[in-house]
């Protein structure tokens, strides 16, 4: 299937999603719904590192709140110009803020992107645990960065109010669950092009044997800088609206341990080798997540995904669409 | 067909042509171990070139300085006429260098025929400047499979080959590149006498399209057999160099053998 069409048909199941949501009317499901989409971009950006690479980031927290913090930033700038610029700005920069969420979803993107190449740069020679370890080290640094930043709350927190309603949506909640359903369309259209490209053959030979690539003409270092900033920038996008969802952010909640371990453990229990499988992984570990929460307690959360990564990676450690191929006979992608 | 095996001669108008591979003053060390040691070796294009050397003597260490593997510290290493002492590997191998590991290392989650598919995207495709179609992909993939035997395989692991098969992929995958030179790290080590038999004529089949090849070789059968020019390394220093047949017999190369 051509990208194209493949992308047509994603949109075409995004708007019958919403359209569903809306008809049942209740705006509880646009809540939990969004929860479930930004994990599923969380894990797609999580695996085009993590799963098609090899490299195993334990800093996704940290990415996603690069995107938070972004929004944050250029908030606060809107709600009061008159700190930030001179005098004689004041006019331009009103044209320009508050901005509006999608402008802020690319600019979270951009700046993540960029972090990640930087990262990318900083640790392109460590491999396995060195890598993670120095992933890990990376959140913990730009987490140490924001709560020493007032600006941004510092360890206070911030408020963003977001509009009460808003025109053909209706409530605020639609609009985010509708910016973050586009984000899942990018999110899967892009994993599946890099899958099937010539980049997708680069990343599958850097995660094999990575001196073998090198001599078979690949050029790893700067694929492994490609896949580090579109895994970053898609955290970044996927964190960026969070604000808006959740209205007050501190630390603690931006670079949340649960992003980590969900971005690792969704892709693994989903399978790590096609676009399908964080796909898959996210939607029922989230749901589950969304369910239980409700249902039993919201601390049994990370236990679940912690028995379920861990049952996984024992017993069926190609994830579910790894069973799926090995009951069907089939290894080819889907 | 032709395309598969090396380009033709491009030989300078002025004066003698360069050698294919130059090597200067080539140093290595590792800590305080001398792996290389002030090596000298020019190779002419379309040469068969043995290189022996007891275990340990820096053998694979002047291949991973010629691939790029290794970055040498001193001295300089020039292909074709320019140096790539320093430059990534990748970049050597869009140049025509391409080597196969002493150890077979293939893409183990991809199929044989995609294994071959790698360096034709990206040596092959990276050098002409376009992307092969994929009906390309697969005429040029299934061309070198042939060269090798290995056309019935194209949709196996590389885990379900046999030993021989494996390095048969190997060398194959190096070839996909189209060499101007072609390093084969011990490519025989553990085969059968007829197995061995069987790369040797591959090589020597490769060399007749005008690929210079450099082996490097523990079976001295297997060496006599390939070798125009035959290279003895020991300690990381050159100690002959010359006609195989003089080359065995000469007094510093078999002390470094038998011991005296």
């Amino acid at each position: 299937m051509r990208t194209p069409l493949f992308t047509s048909i994603l949109i075409l199941i995004a708007a019958a999603l919403y359209m569903a949501f809306r008809y049942l009317g209740n705006d509880y499901l646009f809540f939990a719904g969004y929860v479930v989409l930004q994990y599923i971009v969380i894990a797609t950006a999580w695996n085009i590192l993590g799963g098609y690479c090899g490299y195993v980031n334990f800093g996704s927290a940290g990415f996603f709140a690069i995107g938070v913090y972004c929004t944050i930033f250029f908030y606060n700038i809107g709600q009061s110009p008159g700190d930030v610029f001179p005098d004689f700005m004041l006019t331009p920069m009103g044209w320009i803020f508050p901005l509006p969420l999608p402008i802020l979803i690319v600019l979270g993107g951009f700046f993540a992107g960029l972090v990640g190449l930087g990262m990318g740069y900083l640790t392109l020679r460590l491999r396995g645990v060195f890598f993670a370890i120095a992933t890990l080290a990376l959140a913990v640094v730009l987490e140490t960065f924001v709560v020493n930043w007032p600006f941004v709350g510092g360890s206070r927190g911030a408020y963003v109010i977001p509009p009460e309603n808003i025109p053909v949506f209706g409530t605020f909640i639609q609009y985010l669950f509708v910016l973050m359903l586009l984000l899942v369309v990018l999110a899967l259209a892009a994993a599946r092009l890099i899958e099937r490209s010539r980049l997708g053959v680069g990343f599958a030979t850097i995660r094999d044997d990575e001196l073998a690539a090198e001599t078979c003409g690949v050029p790893t270092l700067r694929l492994k800088l490609v896949a580090t900033a579109v895994s970053g920038a898609l955290f970044g996008m996927a964190g960026a609206p969070f604000p808006f969802y959740i209205g007050y952010v501190e630390p603690n909640s931006a670079f949340n341990l649960s992003y980590a371990v969900n971005a690792i453990a969704m892709p693994m229990i989903g399978g790590t080798t096609t676009w399908i499988g964080p796909m898959i992984g996210a939607l029922l570990l989230s749901t589950l997540q969304q369910v239980v929460t409700v249902t039993i307690s919201s601390a049994a959360n990370l236990l679940i995904t912690g028995l379920l990564l861990i049952g996984f990676v024992i017993l069926a450690p190609k994830g579910l669409v790894g069973l799926w191929q090995g009951w069907t006979g089939r290894s080819a992608k889907p | 067909m032709s395309q598969i095996m090396g380009q033709p001669v491009t030989e300078d108008a002025d004066g003698p042509a360069k050698p294919l591979l130059g090597i200067e003053q080539l140093g290595k060390r590792f800590g305080g171990f001398v792996a290389l040691d002030t090596v000298d070796l020019a190779v002419p294009q379309g040469q068969r070139l043995g290189l022996i050397g007891p275990n340990g003597s820096g053998k694979s260490t002047l291949v991973n300085c010629i691939s790029g593997t290794l970055q040498n510290e001193t001295g300089s290493v020039a292909f074709n006429g320019e140096r790539v002492d320093g430059m990534p590997a990748h970049r050597r191998a869009r140049l025509g260098l391409a080597r196969s590991f002493q150890l077979p290392r293939p893409f183990r989650s991809m199929t044989v025929a995609e294994n071959i598919r790698v360096p034709l995207i990206y040596t092959v495709g990276a050098r002409a400047g376009f992307h092969l179609t994929s009906s390309e992909l697969e005429d040029r993939c299934m061309e070198v499979l042939s060269l090798v035997a290995l056309q019935d395989k194209a949709g196996k692991n590389p885990f379900d080959l046999t030993q021989v098969e494996m390095r048969k992929l190997e060398l194959a995958r190096a070839m996909a590149a189209e060499p101007k030179l072609l390093i084969a790290d011990e490519s025989m080590a553990g085969l059968s006498h007829s197995e061995v038999e069987d790369i040797v004529a591959l090589l020597i089949r490769m060399n007749e399209r005008g690929v210079t090849i450099i082996m490097i070789e523990h079976i001295m059968r297997a060496v006599m057999a390939f070798s125009q020019r035959l290279v003895v390394l020991v300690s990381g220093r050159k100690i002959a160099d010359g006609a195989p047949a003089d080359v065995i017999k000469d007094e510093d190369v078999v002390r470094a053998y038998l011991g005296t």
